[in-house]
């Protein structure tokens, strides 16, 4: 592997690492199978690509990005809680009227960004080369994302959530209003993964309506090699296990394809990514049985 | 003070399923009275227990809680009012969360909860004397997930958790009838005690004619739905398991042979 593609892996890591920490807070902490990733992630890109293109400060494009996603969220959030629909459903429903919505977006199924000025732009010709500047700079606003969900999970607020995933009746009986807290987690949730989608666009300078196709799957996948990894202790301690899960997923992934004794062409990405998924669900179980032999 | 009044509850109201859970229950509960209910299964206890809490709302009829009427209110906007033990041992607290979690977020029921950490150092020194008060030794397993603790060592920590905030009644559903015998008794009598210390007025539904006359300053028995019984005072210290017994036997027109009812 160059050090290029090395590095480009670990951006992509980092990119997808924002979809990881989403779908932890879906899955893991309000325990909602969410699918609305899937739309929200190319919804992302679209708008912050959109809005780019139409001269909007990239910073200020990106955060209506995260406004859009956080609303396909709240969609998401009223099918289930306003309306009853099974959780798993909503989100189905959420993502296949997305996938439209992102076509209306960008008014063609790709946009480019070629020669635009983006959130990375005034980073670029510092004597640091690109291929380096776009982790570093993914990297940091990880570990703002990071903490801010961190301090929030720990705070009274954050409890109320957790407790709304772990036990809502309980969480009831505390006096946590747990259909509000359902809809306050997916639309952070989402307006993460289309942060991750907006910056996905910036820094590969495209934006495309196919571009979310199974992102649920990387997330989940970065979420499970995170807790294989660094185990299930602690909420700091699992989001960084997503970031890692995120970075190894995407390493693995290059490390299997750029090996020539294995043969894998990149049309094998989704068999490899399976098999990946596959070992970092056995690999905690056989650890286990294992210990208790 | 809480009173019920013209209290109905109709499960399945025009499907042929319909059941009328409660009819015109009229209770009125002073404030830091002990109240124990008993009745056999299916009598209305559990729905009792739903209406005051708020997982059930009467079909008709007023429920006031400390003045309030909160007849049409959901659980968790009465929650500050109405402090809580289940049954079932994981119902009442978040496996998943550590005690201190679990603790921290009883101790904010009820209350707008906000962005500070809810784990500062004050409010974990006294997480850790009110637990320490057990006895049971979980004041240095604070930073434990729940799901390590045993049912009995959870019903113990609940109990604690629903008195870290204030609440104009308590509600306790069977609380003992999941735990083996000694565990029982020593959750029994940790309730007895914070009830007593901290005079709180308190509803308890149980299974066991023994623990609803042993403790509380007033039993209501309920069949069918209705309030078939409501002794306190000089006539309800002179009653005995046995005398319980024999009302349920006539009020139900035939022979009792449920020897749960005897287990003490």
């Amino acid at each position: 592997m160059s050090q290029i593609a090395f590095w480009g892996a670990v951006e992509l890591g980092l990119v997808f690492a924002f979809v990881a920490i989403g779908v932890y807070l879906a899955f893991r902490i309000l325990d909602f199978p969410d699918l609305t990733v899937d739309g929200s992630f190319p919804l992302g890109a679209a708008v912050a690509a959109v809005l780019i293109i139409s001269g909007l400060d990239p910073w200020l494009s990106t955060a209506v990005a995260m406004v859009a996603g956080a609303a396909a969220g709240l969609v998401t959030a009223t099918l289930n809680v306003r309306f009853k629909i099974l959780n798993l459903l909503a989100s189905i429903l959420t993502m296949i009227a997305l996938f439209s919505v992102n076509l209306r977006v960008m008014g063609k199924p790709n946009v480019a960004l070629l020669n635009q000025d983006t959130m990375l732009s005034a980073f670029f010709g510092q004597g640091v080369p690109e291929y380096l500047v776009r982790p570093i700079f993914v990297g940091l606003l990880v570990i703002v994302a990071v903490v801010l969900v961190w301090r929030f999970l720990e705070s009274d607020a954050g409890l109320a959530m957790r407790a709304t995933g772990a036990n809502s009746r309980m969480a009831r009986a505390q006096g946590v209003n747990t259909g509000g807290q359902i809809y306050l987690g997916m639309a952070l949730s989402n307006a993460l993964v289309a942060l991750g989608g907006a910056l996905f666009a910036q820094t590969n300078g495209f934006a495309d309506v196919t571009s979310g196709v199974g992102t649920i799957v990387v997330g989940l996948a970065a979420v499970i090699i995170g807790e294989t990894l660094l185990g299930a202790r602690g909420i700091l301690l699992a989001l960084i296990g997503c970031v890692f899960g995120s970075i190894a997923y995407r390493l693995a992934i290059q490390l299997a394809l750029s090996s020539d004794a294995l043969g894998l062409k990149a049309s094998d990405l989704n068999f490899v990514t399976a098999v990946l998924v596959a070992i970092a669900l056995i690999l905690p179980r056989l650890r286990r049985s294992g210990g208790a032999a | 003070m809480i009173s019920l009044s013209d209290i109905q509850v109709v499960f399945g109201r025009g499907t042929p399923l319909q059941k009328q859970a409660l009819k015109k229950i009229e209770l009125t509960i002073e404030t830091g009275s002990f109240v124990t209910v008993i009745g056999s299964n299916g009598a209305g206890k559990s729905t009792l227990l739903g209406v005051l809490a708020g997982d059930v709302l009467p079909t008709a009829g007023r429920v006031t809680i400390g003045n309030v009427d909160v007849s049409r209110k959901p659980t968790a906007a009465r929650a500050g009012q109405v402090a809580r033990v289940f049954q079932d041992p994981l119902a009442g607290s978040c496996g998943a969360l550590t005690i201190e979690e679990n603790l921290a977020l009883a101790a904010a029921r009820g209350k707008v909860r906000g962005l500070m950490p809810a784990l500062g150092s004050k409010r974990r020194e006294f997480f850790k004397e009110r637990i320490a008060s057990l006895n049971l030794g979980l004041e240095n397993r604070l930073k434990d997930r729940m799901d390590l603790l045993s049912g009995g060592q959870r019903q113990a920590v609940s109990l604690v958790m629903a008195t870290l905030a204030g609440s104009d009644v308590l509600l306790l559903d069977e609380h003992t009838a999941a735990l083996d015998p000694g565990m029982a008794e020593f959750v029994m009598q940790l309730t007895d005690q914070v009830v007593t210390e901290r005079k709180l007025t308190t509803l308890m539904v149980t299974h066991s004619m023994r623990q609803a006359l042993d403790y509380g300053d007033r039993t209501v028995m309920l069949h069918g739905g209705e309030i078939v019984l409501d002794v306190s005072g000089g006539s309800r210290k002179d009653l005995q398991v046995e005398d319980l017994i024999e009302m349920f036997r006539k009020i139900r027109g035939q022979k009792l042979d449920d020897d749960e009812l005897l287990i003490g």
